[in-house]
């Protein structure tokens, strides 16, 4: 057995049981007379909803029960809730729309629950979904972020006139416009940040139990965070308390932000169990999941930046209109605003920074947080500007980023929008991705593309996020309505091994293996006897989840929090047996050992003593050796680097080719660096899918168009490179470990590096700026557009 | 209802199904096989591939009757009794080329089949191409590519390393 401990790329437990087939995911489980459910769904974008008429439904073989929003609103079922309340430049609160688990009254877009139908089996109930009959009275659609503001726009919501859900700004608006005014230069973008579709590979699913007996309801699903999900539904939904609801979430195959949030399919398995007394079960189909998981982005920004005459940043000035779709999901307000627009300082001192937001309603699929949330749009929208100024004023793009980065002695550092950075060395990443990516190479290579035809680009990008996600009291002044700690409880077994609970879930990080290591590390055990449990409410004190890089940084603190109280613990016991002074016991490797001897106990005779305590300080202490720790980070934690991305464009076709990436991020700790690699080439693969290739396109009467993996471009394994991953990190000076995070910042350093490279491509062609996907359609456009300029020349 | 018989993982089964019943309906409901999984609706993401005959096939795509009298192997066929992992799943582990899982079964089964089919050698650019048909969202596919060049020579009985890094 080697090194198992923090730093080892210790290959991961969880692998066995899924590469045999024994994972469980939720659709993997079944209950004992388990009913099946489908859920019916507008195909409308905007309508009123006239009637459902389920009798030849209810007529059908194996039919049990329709459902509809009127059975629920007479039982008393709430809406969904939203998690997070914002307010407008006026101080009023933000629009909040009721959010009916089932449609009352109208549809607001393709997706839209409207009944629910349990039968036997999956196919009666599908059989029987297709012979509901609705009557609706179509509404005009309103798609768009620039079509929800129009005048005479059609209204979603009797709450939100004219569509506005908030208007929302941040930041020293007066000390922005003088800056401006007195600017050497101006340089402005528009872009747009496209509509994305999370795609996790497994598909939501639900099983809702109910126990007659006990009274006891159980909800399997597909969660990011049993805890949170058990207290939205319970609290706000359904009205059951905690402690008769239990929510499991197993293995979960992946979810990127759309696993947060609680579905309505999750409140109505778990009603409709308790109203026919039978487990109820609903799994989604791909072109479902299209049209019911909360999609990610949806941006249009103007970006400003006033400049001195030798490049300084002076002031950025940032307007963005953001989609929230037909409703706002769980966390959807907070995205665009606090993970957003307090990050347009970026890695750079611009001194002065307003920037305000306008969140709207369309008839398109509800916006959340999907990888990165927030932060990639602030990083796209400043590298990209930042590009467009080194061209414009003929600087060069990595001194321009050199000149204006915050120097490391500066931290910690306050930005002008509300953030206080711990820790970072922007030029540390820089100079080690321009190293590996082999940037003082590239003319040569460029020269040689263009001998055979081709165009070769390269971009950089220099980003920094917030993540560690959140101090309680901070995310609360900010309108969060829940905190944001994490929960371990770690309990010494009898014979000294080691069962860790946490709050945080797993689904694809491999936490099964890192906080094994963490543990094992830091309690001296063996990594083969500490096991961790996640994903049940039933066995877990209490849970915030996993999203927002927060695993390590916050649940990762917590474990070592309970560790402290356990070693503290287990030095008075072993003070007892060893009958020396507690402040004489020192704890390394497993051994509590009196200090200067050769003395010691092992944490296994220690934990032995503590559940048999025959020998034991019984008036001093309780017997056992468990403790829990609830931890709320100080700060978030703040985890940056360079992305360096290189094309080759084939001007006859369009088509991009990456043919090299470069990501050297600070992630501060690393526990366990092949997960740590294995996460950021996950993330760059999506912001790859986001710069070249992913949309999800709305036609103008209000369909997903991309609303299959046969219209939706999802990166496969032809359209990606190899993608090398580098650390170079600093701690996070709040964290017991040092952590920053690593979930997301592939997906927020990539997606600039690679449309800069693409621009750089296109040089020649007089190109300042493209909108994601950069599909081989529009780069042709370009060529085409621009060859009779060349040809002139 | 028809009845089906067919092998799978070497055992005999005989099952009634309804004619639209897909195969991989059959393994995951009547079989009770879960590690084959459904990712998609349009037969896209290969989650479902399991090999009848020795030849890898979207599950999703094949009906139940179909394959009446065949033998099929899925995920949980692979390694031996005693536990010893298949050269592909082995070399999946190692190289770190799975996170959520989910992918995962219908990823090995038809990297087994890319490498038997391709004795000759496999190139980076063949492996990549061979993974068309599976869909990943976690792992960018950097690592599973590893795997697969590693498995080649493993189960070619070869010291030569194939392409990839």
């Amino acid at each position: 057995m080697g090194f198992e401990g923090i730093g080892a790329s210790v290959r991961r437990r969880e692998d066995l049981r899924f590469l045999n087939g024994k994972g469980r995911y939720t659709d993997d489980l079944n209950r004992p007379g388990q009913l099946h459910a489908i859920v019916k769904r507008s195909d409308r974008p905007h309508a009123r909803l006239v009637g459902i008429d389920a009798a030849a439904a209810l007529a059908m073989d194996g039919v049990v029960a329709v459902y509809t929003g009127a059975d629920l609103a007479a039982d008393g079922v709430g809406g969904l809730p939203c998690g997070w309340q914002l307010h407008n430049k006026d101080g009023s609160p933000m629009a909040e729309p009721a959010h009916p688990v089932l449609a009352i009254g109208k549809v607001r877009h393709v997706g839209d629950p409207v009944a629910l139908v349990v039968a036997g089996t999956r196919q009666q109930a599908r059989d029987a979904a297709e012979a509901l009959v609705i009557s609706y009275a179509d509404l005009p659609p309103v798609v768009g972020v620039r079509d929800a503001i129009v005048a005479g726009a059609a209204s979603l919501h009797d709450e939100a006139p004219g569509n506005v859900c908030y208007d929302w700004q941040i930041g020293d608006k007066a000390g922005v416009d003088a800056a401006f005014a007195g600017a050497h230069r101006v340089v402005s973008l528009d872009l747009t940040n496209n509509r994305l579709v999370p795609n996790a590979m497994e598909p939501r699913a639900a099983i809702g139990d109910f126990d007659p007996f006990t009274g006891d309801h159980t909800l399997y699903t597909t969660s990011q965070n049993p805890h949170v999900i058990r207290l939205l539904m319970g609290a706000f939904v359904l009205h059951i308390p905690e402690h008769r609801l239990r929510v499991v979430a197993p293995d979960v195959g992946g979810g990127f932000g759309s696993k947060i949030y609680h579905y309505a399919e999750e409140a109505l398995v778990t009603w409709a169990a308790g109203k026919l007394g039978r487990p109820v079960k609903w799994t989604s189909d791909r072109a479902e999941a299209f049209i019911s998981d909360a999609h990610g982005r949806d941006h249009d920004s103007t970006a400003e930046m006033a400049l001195d005459a030798q490049g300084n940043f002076l002031a950025l000035r940032v307007r963005t209109l953001c989609n929230m779709g037909a409703y706002l999901s769980t966390f959807a307000p907070a995205v665009p605003t606090y993970l957003y627009a307090t990050l347009l300082a970026g890695v750079y001192r611009t001194p002065l920074i307003h920037a305000e937001v306008k969140a709207v309603f369309t008839n398109t699929v509800p916006v959340d947080a999907y990888r990165g949330a927030g932060r990639p749009e602030a990083s796209y929208l400043l590298e990209r500007l930042v590009d467009v100024i080194a061209r414009e004023t003929g600087m060069d793009r990595v001194a321009l980023r050199r000149r204006n980065f915050i120097p490391s002695d500066a931290y910690p550092y306050q930005t002008p929008v509300a953030l206080q950075y711990d820790s970072g060395n922007h030029v540390m990443t820089l100079d080690a991705a321009l190293a590996a990516a082999d940037f003082d190479g590239f003319a040569a290579r460029r020269a040689a593309a263009k001998a055979a035809g081709r165009l070769r680009g390269m971009g950089i990008s220099t980003y920094l996020e917030a993540c560690g996600i959140a101090p309680s009291a901070v995310v609360g002044s900010l309108g969060a309505r829940a905190g944001l700690f994490e929960v371990a409880n770690v309990r010494v077994n009898p014979t000294g091994s080691v069962t860790v609970f946490t709050g945080t879930h797993s689904h694809g990080q491999g936490h099964e293996t890192t906080f094994a290591q963490l543990v094992a590390d830091q309690l001296g055990v063996a990594f083969d006897q500490v096991d961790i449990v996640h994903g049940d409410t039933a066995r877990i004190p209490f849970g915030m989840g996993t999203y927002g890089s927060r695993s390590l940084a916050v649940g990762g603190s917590a474990m070592v929090k309970a560790m402290d109280k356990i070693i503290l613990k287990g030095s008075k016991i072993a003070a007892h047996l060893l009958e020396a002074d507690v402040a004489d016991i020192e704890f390394s490797q497993g051994q509590f050992r009196v200090k200067g001897t050769d003395r010691a106990k092992a944490l296994a005779e220690v934990s032995l003593a503590a559940y048999v305590p025959h020998n034991y300080p019984l008036d001093e202490l309780e017997p056992g050796l468990e403790e829990t720790a609830f931890y709320d980070p100080k700060n978030f934690t703040f985890p940056g680097g360079c992305h360096v991305c290189e094309v080759e464009l084939d001007p006859e076709t369009g088509v991009v080719r990456v043919v090299n990436f470069v990501a050297v991020d600070d992630v501060g700790r690393v526990v366990n660096p092949m997960i740590v690699e294995g996460q950021v080439q996950g993330g760059v693969a999506q912001g790859i899918g986001q710069a070249l290739l992913e949309a999800a396109c709305y036609d103008a009467g209000g369909q997903l168009v991309s609303g299959s993996f046969m219209d939706y471009t999802m990166p496969r394994a032809d359209c990606l490179p190899n993608i090398t991953v580098g650390t170079e990190s600093t701690m996070c000076t709040h964290n017991p470990l040092g952590a920053k995070g690593c979930g997301e910042v592939g997906a927020i350093g990539s997606p600039p590096a690679v449309v800069n490279a693409v621009i750089d491509a296109l040089s020649d062609y007089g190109v300042r700026h493209m909108d994601m996907p950069l599909t081989p359609e529009k780069i042709w456009g370009i060529i085409q557009a621009g060859r009779p300029a060349l040809a002139a020349e | 209802m028809p009845q089906v018989s067919l092998t799978v993982n070497g055992k005999r089964h005989s099952v009634e199904v309804e004619g639209r019943t897909l195969l991989v309906e059959l393994l995951r409901e009547k079989i009770g096989l879960t590690g084959t999984h459904v990712g998609c609706d349009t037969s896209q993401c290969g989650a479902c591939v399991v090999q009848i005959d020795d030849k890898s096939v979207k599950s999703c795509t094949v009906l139940a009757l179909q394959v009446d009298g065949a033998s099929i192997t899925t995920i949980e066929g692979l390694a031996a009794a005693d536990g010893t992992l298949h050269p592909m799943q082995e070399m999946f582990r190692e190289h770190h080329a799975l996170q959520c899982g989910f992918c995962t079964p219908g990823m090995v089964m038809n990297a087994i089949d890319l490498v038997k089919t391709n004795p000759d050698g496999l190139t980076e650019e063949q492996i990549r191409h061979g993974l068309e048909g599976n869909l990943c969202r976690c792992t960018g596919y950097h690592n599973i590519v590893k795997a697969i060049a590693a498995a080649w020579p493993l189960m070619h009985g070869k010291k030569v390393p194939a392409a990839a890094e």
